[in-house]
């Protein structure tokens, strides 16, 4: 399934219903669909607000089914990653409720819920690949 | 993201109408939480979701800033959490800091 979707946040929401609604996911196992509406959804907003903070441009969706789960390819033309590395992602859940934080949740998610990972800039394009495995859903 | 109030017994229930808390709307909705809240003098407010079957780090984001925002005097609670919003919670261990109540907010039971 190959998808074009305009790089601002309503258009991301209104990709993710379609997704969400379309006979690929309908066709998938529970866990793994709920891991790549989450996953996705998030890949795509993080597009939205920094590599096209500064510039107009359209994301570009590929998901291809395979045995063990789903391959995934999200490309944008948008400003490459600080220092070229994905953010790692990491929060410290706090006990105090006035420093708990509203953010950062993001990659945590996606590095929770995706395997093989990788980050590439290829010109002025990047490329982010990644895998939804079923298996996760049991540990995650 | 339409939101309706209803104070029952002390408690402001508030019903998220909207199938989804997402970066598209979470502004709209921390606004719109925290004007009816503002509203009401109750003491717990219970946010039910169990509309809402996607929320996504923004929404996330919108959800704890509501309950910063009540801290400490009053307190958020949640309800009615759908498959993918409680994966989400839980991931993040967030499910540690809400009140999470299974029941919709008409079966809530007990107060404080």
């Amino acid at each position: 399934m190959r998808l074009t979707v305009p790089g601002d946040a309503n258009s991301v929401r209104h990709a993710m219903q379609s997704l969400t609604q379309s006979d690929l996911f309908l066709g998938l196992p529970d866990g793994i669909r709920e891991n790549a509406v989450i996953v996705l959804a998030e890949v795509l907003n993080n597009v939205v607000e920094h590599a096209y903070a500064q510039k107009q441009g359209d994301i570009m969706l590929q998901i291809e089914p395979n045995p063990a789960g789903l391959l995934c390819q999200v490309s944008d033309s948008g400003a490459p990653m600080p220092g070229l590395t994905l953010p790692q992602g990491q929060f410290q859940p706090l006990e105090r409720i006035d420093e708990l934080p509203e953010g950062g949740f993001g990659w945590f998610l996606i590095r929770s819920l995706t395997e093989d990972l990788r980050y590439r800039r290829e010109g002025s394009v990047n490329q982010l690949t990644f895998c939804l495995i079923d298996e996760q859903c049991a540990s995650a | 993201m339409e939101l309706l109030a209803q104070e029952k017994a002390g408690i402001l229930v508030i019903r998220a109408v909207g199938d989804r808390i997402d970066a598209a709307g979470a502004i709209q909705f921390k606004d719109r939480m925290r004007d009816l809240t503002r509203d009401s003098t109750a003491q717990r407010v219970v946010l039910d979701m169990s509309r809402v079957a996607f929320l996504d780090s923004s929404g996330l984001g919108a959800v704890v800033a509501v309950l910063k925002a009540l801290a400490p005097d009053r307190k958020l609670e949640l309800s009615g959490l759908t498959p993918t919003v409680q994966k989400v919670f839980r991931l993040t261990r967030m499910d540690s800091i809400f009140i999470i109540h299974e029941a919709e907010p008409d079966g809530l039971r007990h107060a404080g």
